[in-house]
């Protein structure tokens, strides 16, 4: 059983638009049998925080190509991307790249 | 831990370089992409000593990066360039008010001189009364039109040597991929390139950051703390060149060389030596570049003038030689030109005088062999 996990995560470049404008939120993933990863927040994050048109956010069970993660500051790509284990007090950045010139 | 970086061997990674697969930490990325935009610069001779350069600022993450790279490698490097920041106001409420504003505190953060041109000013129409008349879609083909021509108006006015726009690798290879879905032949060849060198009322214009990775330029602007406007435009989401974009993204998750492939491909396709391409000349009412007798942002404000705002758009050539005849045309081919039907057409009061159909003037008009054999959407 995986202990609850408390976590900053971040929206912008134009991504916190689909979440009524707020770019910073404090939030604490509830205990379940397997740890929390990058795919499992995903999946918490629309079903709890994502307000409108999902679909510019998540495509299938992974970020909308265009939307930058960054793990503590570092590219996603680094991490392992969506199998990335979720530590107590990890802050995760979603940043749109799909916005504006 | 992230791997470390492979550039310095000591810190964390804090990047994986989409063109190269290579690591970086945050320092060497930084170092890296200042030192690549330098000699983009300095390899494809964009600026001379002693210019005076427009950069044009929307307030958007690339040309936030532009301003704030060409105001450091200006001073790093010893370029003697004078630069200016020149924003259009298209008149976009609730999008370019709120960009501007982020324009105006570049402004005050760098001491870079702001102009802004604006296209009540520039045209008598702002973006928001076009998209009144003509209703959801094409606005962005007014838009784009509007901007390039608005651009070179601000930067003669500031007695600008060039302009440079921020543009990057992702837009180029959608406007690639565009040009090639259109089959538009002409625009393949000039779009893809450096920038154009100008004449006729247009301005020389450059493309410092063509090569570089909208991911990268937004974790630049991210890492280096610069505040930018990010909200999608209110008529952007009927643009065609977002499904060129949401195509490319798939293709860059596949393969993220993809993105300079196509712009290479691009910039390296020849067209066969036979092949016929509209002349360039000067409009006949504005003097402004024009493959036509009239340049595309005079035939599109004689649309909207006229109260006939689709007649820039698409093929209409017998209508068009119609008006020009000072023929009248019908409820129905009136109504194929954008004018509003009997129950239909909310307009601004201030522009109702406008609305009488092919009147005056119109024999006068240059409109004699007139063809658009261009693309049905312009893009700048």
């Amino acid at each position: 059983m995986a202990a609850p996990v408390s976590l900053l995560v971040e929206f912008g470049g134009g991504a916190e638009l689909l979440f009524d404008g707020i770019k910073k939120h404090q939030v604490t993933l509830p205990c379940q049998p397997e740890p929390w990863d990058i795919r499992s927040l995903l999946k918490w994050i629309k079903q709890n925080l994502l307000k409108e048109r999902p679909e510019l956010f998540i495509q299938g069970d992974t970020v909308r190509p265009g939307i930058l993660v960054l793990i503590n500051d570092a590219d996603w790509e680094l991490m392992g991307e969506l199998d990335y284990k979720l530590q107590d007090k990890d802050n995760i950045i979603f940043i749109s790249t799909l916005h504006g010139g | 831990m992230p791997t470390s970086c492979s550039a310095c061997g000591t810190s964390p990674a804090a990047l994986r370089r989409p063109k190269t697969g290579h690591a970086l930490c945050r320092p060497c990325f930084l170092a890296a992409f200042e030192e690549e935009t330098h000699q983009a610069i300095v390899a494809g001779q964009l600026f001379q000593p002693g210019e005076t350069v427009a950069i044009g600022a929307s307030g958007g993450k690339d040309s936030t990066v532009l301003a704030h790279l060409l105001q450091l490698l200006n001073q790093r490097h010893g370029y003697g360039l004078h630069l200016v920041l020149l924003s259009v106001d298209e008149g976009i409420a609730g999008y370019r008010d709120a960009s501007l504003a982020a324009v105006r505190r570049h402004q005050c953060r760098s001491g870079l001189p702001l102009h802004v041109v604006s296209y009540r000013q520039l045209y008598g129409w702002s973006m928001d009364s076009i998209a009144r008349h003509l209703g959801p879609r094409n606005n962005c083909t007014f838009c784009g039109v509007f901007r390039r021509q608005a651009l070179d108006r601000g930067a003669l006015l500031l007695g600008a040597d060039k302009i440079a726009t921020g543009h990057n690798a992702d837009d180029m290879a959608e406007t690639v991929l565009m040009n090639f879905l259109r089959g538009d032949v002409g625009r393949l060849r000039r779009g893809a390139g450096a920038g154009s060198a100008g004449g006729e009322g247009a301005v020389p214009r450059c493309k410092p950051l063509r090569h570089a990775y909208e991911k990268e330029i937004v974790l630049y602007a991210y890492f280096q703390g610069l505040d930018y406007f990010s909200t999608e435009c209110v008529y952007a989401p009927q643009a065609y060149r977002g499904y060129a974009r949401a195509l490319l993204k798939d293709l860059e998750a596949i393969r993220p060389s993809a993105v300079a492939d196509l712009c290479h491909s691009g910039e390296r396709l020849s067209l066969r030596p036979d092949l016929r391409l509209p002349a360039r000349g000067a409009c006949q009412r504005c003097g402004y570049v024009a493959s036509q007798p009239l340049c595309k942002a005079c035939v599109l404000l004689e649309g909207l003038d006229r109260g006939l705002p689709k007649l820039g758009i698409g093929k209409h050539q017998r209508l068009r030689d119609k008006l020009r005849d000072g023929q009248p045309l019908t409820q129905e081919e009136l109504k194929r030109l954008g004018a509003p039907g009997e129950n239909e057409g909310e307009l601004p009061k201030e522009q109702e005088t406008q609305m009488e159909p092919g009147v005056k003037g119109a024999d006068k008009e240059p409109w004699g062999g007139w063809e658009l054999r261009g693309p049905r959407g312009l893009d700048f």
